[in-house]
């Protein structure tokens, strides 16, 4: 257990960086750690800071060392610094600078570049730890509240990851960056987080779900292309967080899948069978399937947003440096410098969508949202599965990117779910026919009853089908007592 | 041609500097009580020429007409004004100074009298509170980079949002190989006295300074956070407000169209003439007296207004000098000659002068001063032909001592009986006008000679002829009717036939006398250095960084230090 007033930093801290000889990075890292500690206390999970959490910690990234279950207060959790190991003769593997060996320091002219790249995946780790801080009062279930509690350890350590990355290669600059990390606060209106989806609140146990399918996904999406980067250590950090990002997507999917579960069975078992029977349905106690859609409505044009506009200089900056890759880079079969190919872009013109042929290079973007667009709707179609396997009859659908959006091409426009645009007057009178209304909030709201007992569930989810790390339905994951 | 050039954007023939707040594109101006608020809220569509999109609250020249124009009419239509608050109306940007893509593709003759308009522009931010006590408070809510920041740094007091980040910044250097900002570095160093090596830094940071260290390098005065913004704007407005010595009425005048015609070569306004010479690449520039003496009051100028012949004709001469430098570039000698009654024309410059603590008045020399120094600065050959029939005097004949040279005859030409040709001086000659070196162009003709100046302060009022105008050195060249038309003719394609790039510099160099100021810093080093990195193709080369930027692609350079 990490004795937090005297931590010896060189051994207690998990990593395989050789801390322990690293004076630079340990003096760092002692100025930056008891502030740190200090903000997960301050805005880290609300009012479960004493209880004993079941939870996984990495410890070395071997298959042995990397998932270590057991009970831990999370102040005390072992955060740690571990990057997937380096690889013998690794090349940068696109842009300019394409087939020289990757870099093992920072080359000066990229070190601008490098450091906004860290600071703004950085921002994010915490912010999301923000923004879901008062969920564990209305967890459906000990199970979940675990799951919610390892989602945000983990989003600590992968801000420890960036704070290495900034503590270890960008010196004074790096140090600052690392302080202002734990100076910004989600949705706060003097210090907000960078990036908009990560000052919107998580109000409710279905937007978490939403939350950490969506936006952990397009997490995954940035950490893959940064793992592709020509800078080692970058990538070496981002391959380990990817690790660790998946079981923030399963908790995701699981957890929208076993809502949509519990109202295909609640509504069976009442004999409903229409889905848009929304009262009836609603009495039951569980999420009615057309409410669910609303909430996809939401959190997924929030996450397109975050990959920008879709024309970038910068990602075309980042590309042509050798910093940012594709998704699945060195997978893709051409000439990995994209100078003179094109990207169809989906863009306004004359009034109109429209595909247009832009530079491949500018338009980077657009190709990791399509990309992460591709890999949204494979878990929707797992979704569908479940419903199509209870015998109800609605789909669950991604709506148009042009839908809802506030960054880039769309932003001034309003388009229905399925692309056709409206005018300001029409959009207000459909709106709520595609957007969570308050009445709609209320509902979901008024069903957020914790359920503390060890196998209890809340009504509207339905249990999982295994536990973690292989327990029975009855483990105890959180000692609420305690 | 050398250069591809951009087509005007809606199939315009010619750049228009009039504009009037019901038909900007790019600003807002509201006034309330003695308090107006400048927002910029850039539409992205508006550009002026095709083939780029203003994103980001970045601009054009299109867009910087229109702050001109704002600022021209708090001076004239809002005297009650006290202060200004210049803020973004976008969300989280504040402005990201010149458009790249228009920079990328406009050629060199643009981009430079772009600059040069940009930099009078601000120039008359900071004029509107030097002398006429509208105080400026600049909002930067977000990204103020590049000419942004320029923008930010014409406010007598700058407040940056402490959110974390907003941030300044002059990211040219790294990011598209070109001098910052639209002054160069004198406001930074000079006027901010930022540190010179901290000056360094941040023109090397890309993403610029944010926060509290912005504050402490001096790049802004205050820090704000989002949730007092609004509190502390009005605090400061109110302090700023107190330092006003503004106290003109609320009601002020109305800046109508300024009437002109095109017709052929000929563009004609109520009291000026250009005709344009295209075989000589000569415009004809005739100025035209007043009509009928001064009004007898205040009152009665109020009542003319706009119309008021000396506000009138230093409208009209702006609007043609600046439609002259910006789209007529092959034109490159400008020849002033005059008409009219110089007893009429001295009598408006004494009731200006005897009225001039009246805020009208007061604005109105102001404006001459402005319109003089445009002058001034205006890369082409000026000459000045002083004939009989002419009436350069006082401001007339301040635009005679603008000129590279003056001509002027003695006598009579045979078969004219107009009586021959005089200068007269008066008191606008001595003080009110002052070019960009803080001297008056008399003053600055006579540096190597002050007593010359008594003398001529002496003369204030008379009627000097050509032999006379000579000797005292109030022009360059008198010749009688036998030797005139060759003189002026032989000078005259002589002129033509050199170098205009040469000329540029030569009349750069000699028009500037004296002392510095950071006016004059501001020009000469945006002359002298920008332009000659905008021409560098470590700048516009093909695989130059302007050229590159927004490619993603890196830029090439020479490195080779010149
Ligand atoms: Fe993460
Ligand atoms: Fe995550």
């Amino acid at each position: 257990m990490l004795d937090l007033i005297n931590v010896d930093y060189s051994t207690q801290i998990p990593n395989n960086v050789d801390l322990a000889s690293d004076r630079q990075l340990l003096r760092a890292l002692e100025k930056w750690h008891p502030g740190y500690i200090d903000w997960w206390k301050a805005m880290g999970p609300d009012g479960f800071q004493e209880q004993l959490v079941y939870l996984r910690t990495a410890v070395s990234v071997d298959p042995k060392g990397w998932a270590k279950f057991g009970y831990v207060k999370m102040p005390e959790y072992r955060w740690g610094i571990l990057l997937a190991p380096q690889e013998e003769g690794r090349k940068v593997n696109f842009g300019q600078h394409m087939g020289e060996p990757a870099w093992q320091e920072i080359p000066g002219e990229y070190r601008a570049m490098l450091r906004r790249l860290v600071v703004i995946q950085g921002d994010t780790e915490p912010a999301s730890v923000e923004q879901q801080r008062h969920l564990g009062k209305t967890a459906p279930s000990l199970y979940d509240m675990r799951n919610l509690f390892q989602v945000n350890v983990e989003e600590g350590r992968h801000l420890w990851a960036m704070v290495y990355l900034l503590h270890k290669y960008f010196g004074r600059d790096g140090r600052e960056e690392a302080d202002e990390l734990l100076v910004r606060r989600s949705g706060d209106k003097d210090k907000p987080r960078m990036l908009g989806a990560f000052n919107e609140e998580t109000p409710d146990w279905l937007s978490f779900f939403m939350f950490t399918f969506f936006t952990d996904r397009d997490g995954k999406m940035q950490l893959e292309s940064l793992a592709q980067s020509g800078f080692d250590p970058l990538s070496r950090t981002c391959r380990f967080m990817l690790t660790e990002e998946a079981h923030h997507m399963f908790v995701g999917e699981t957890g929208v899948g076993r809502t949509i579960q519990r109202t295909c069975e609640a509504m069976k078992a009442a004999g409903i069978e229409d889905p848009n029977d929304i009262a009836r349905i609603r009495a039951l106690g569980v999420i009615d399937l057309p409410t669910v859609q609303k909430k996809l409505n939401v959190h997924y044009p929030l996450t397109l947003d975050l990959f920008g506009a879709e024309i970038s200089t910068n990602s075309a900056n980042f590309y042509n440096a050798g910093l940012k890759g594709r998704f699945q880079e060195t997978k893709i079969d051409d000439d990995h410098r994209l100078t003179n190919s094109t990207y169809p872009v989906l863009k306004m013109v004359d009034g109109k969508i429209a595909k247009v042929d832009e530079p491949a290079l500018t338009a980077l973007n657009m190709r990791l949202r399509d990309d992460y667009t591709e890999d949204c709707a494979k878990g929707v179609e797992r979704w569908n599965k479940i419903i199509e396997k209870e015998g109800i009859n609605f789909r669950l659908d991604l709506p148009h990117v042009a839908f809802n959006r506030r960054i880039g091409e769309f932003r001034n426009i309003n388009a229905t779910p399925a692309g056709i645009l409206l005018s300001d007057t029409d959009w207000a009178k459909v709106r709520d026919d595609y957007l969570p209304s308050s009445s709609d909030g209320d509902f979901i709201a008024s069903l957020m009853k914790p359920a503390y007992e060890p196998g209890q569930y809340a009504s509207w989810i339905a249990p999982p089908r295994i536990g973690i790390d292989s327990k029975s339905g009855d483990f105890e994951y959180v000692k609420i007592a305690a | 041609m050398a250069e591809a050039e951009h087509k005007l954007a809606n199939g315009k023939t010619r750049i228009d500097f009039q504009t009037a707040p019901d038909a900007y594109r790019h600003w807002k101006l509201a006034v309330e009580g003695d308090a107006a608020t400048l927002t910029m809220d850039v539409d992205e569509n508006a550009g002026l020429f095709e083939g780029y999109q203003l994103k980001l609250n970045s601009y054009d020249l299109g867009v910087d007409i229109e702050l001109a124009d704002a600022l021209l009419r708090l001076r004239f239509e809002h005297p009650s004004v006290k202060t200004v608050v210049m803020r973004s109306g976008k969300e989280r940007v504040f402005c990201a100074g010149a458009n790249i893509r228009m920079l990328a593709g406009a050629s060199h003759a643009h981009k430079v009298n772009f600059c040069k308009f940009t930099n009078e522009t601000r120039n008359y931010v900071e004029d509107a509170s030097e002398v006429s006590g509208i105080k400026t408070l600049c909002v930067v809510n977000g990204t103020a980079a590049g000419g942004g920041y320029e923008l930010a740094l014409t406010a007598d007091h700058i407040m940056l949002v402490d959110d974390g980040t907003a941030a300044v910044s002059l990211p040219e250097v790294p990011l598209l190989a070109v001098l910052p900002g639209t002054g160069g570095l004198t406001r930074v160093v000079d006027k901010r006295k930022v540190r010179r090596d901290h000056a360094d830094v941040f023109c090397t940071i890309e993403e610029g300074i944010r926060g509290k260290r912005a504050q402490q390098w001096r790049l802004v005065d205050e820090l704000a956070p989002q949730s007092k913004l609004t509190e502390k704007v009005a605090e400061r407005v109110q302090a700023l407000a107190s330092s006003s010595s503004r106290n003109g009425p609320q009601k002020g005048v109305t800046l109508t169209r300024v009437a002109r015609t095109f017709s052929g070569d000929d563009i004609v306004y109520s009291s000026l003439k250009v005709s344009i010479d295209r075989a000589a690449r000569i415009a004809n520039i005739m100025v035209i007296g007043p009509e009928a003496a001064p009004p007898a009051s205040v009152a009665a100028m109020l009542e003319q207004g706009a119309q008021f012949w000396p506000l009138r004709i230093a409208r009209e001469l702006d609007d043609a000098i600046l439609h002259l430098r910006n789209n007529e570039f092959e034109i490159g000698t400008f020849v002033f000659r005059s008409e009219g009654d110089a007893a009429l024309v001295r009598a408006y410059d004494e009731f200006l002068l005897a009225q001039k603590d009246n805020w009208f008045a007061h604005e109105i020399l102001h404006l001459w001063k402005r319109v003089l120094k445009r002058l001034d600065v205006t890369s082409r050959t000026i000459v000045a032909m002083i004939e009989p029939g002419s009436c350069f005097a006082g401001t007339f004949a301040e635009i005679a001592f603008a000129a590279d040279r003056s001509y002027m005859l003695i006598g009579q030409m045979e078969g004219d009986n107009r009586p021959p040709a005089r200068i007269v001086l008066c008191g606008t000659n001595f003080g009110p006008y002052p070019m960009s070196n803080g001297l008056t162009r008399l003053q600055s003709r006579y540096l190597g000679d002050p007593g010359q100046l008594d003398e001529l302060k002496g003369m204030q009022g008379e009627g000097i002829e050509a032999d006379e105008a000579e000797e005292l050195g109030l022009v360059t060249f008198a010749a009688d009717d036998i030797d005139w038309n060759d003189e002026v003719r032989v000078f005259l394609e002589e002129r033509a036939s050199f170098s205009p790039d040469c000329l540029t510099g030569l009349e750069a160099n000699l028009r500037f006398v004296g002392p510095e100021t950071m006016e004059t810093k501001i020009f000469a080093r945006l002359t002298a250095w920008q332009n000659w990195i905008f021409q560098r193709p470590n700048a516009v080369g093909e695989e130059g960084a302007l050229r590159r930027y927004g490619t993603g692609r890196k830029p090439n350079f020479d490195m080779r230090r010149v």
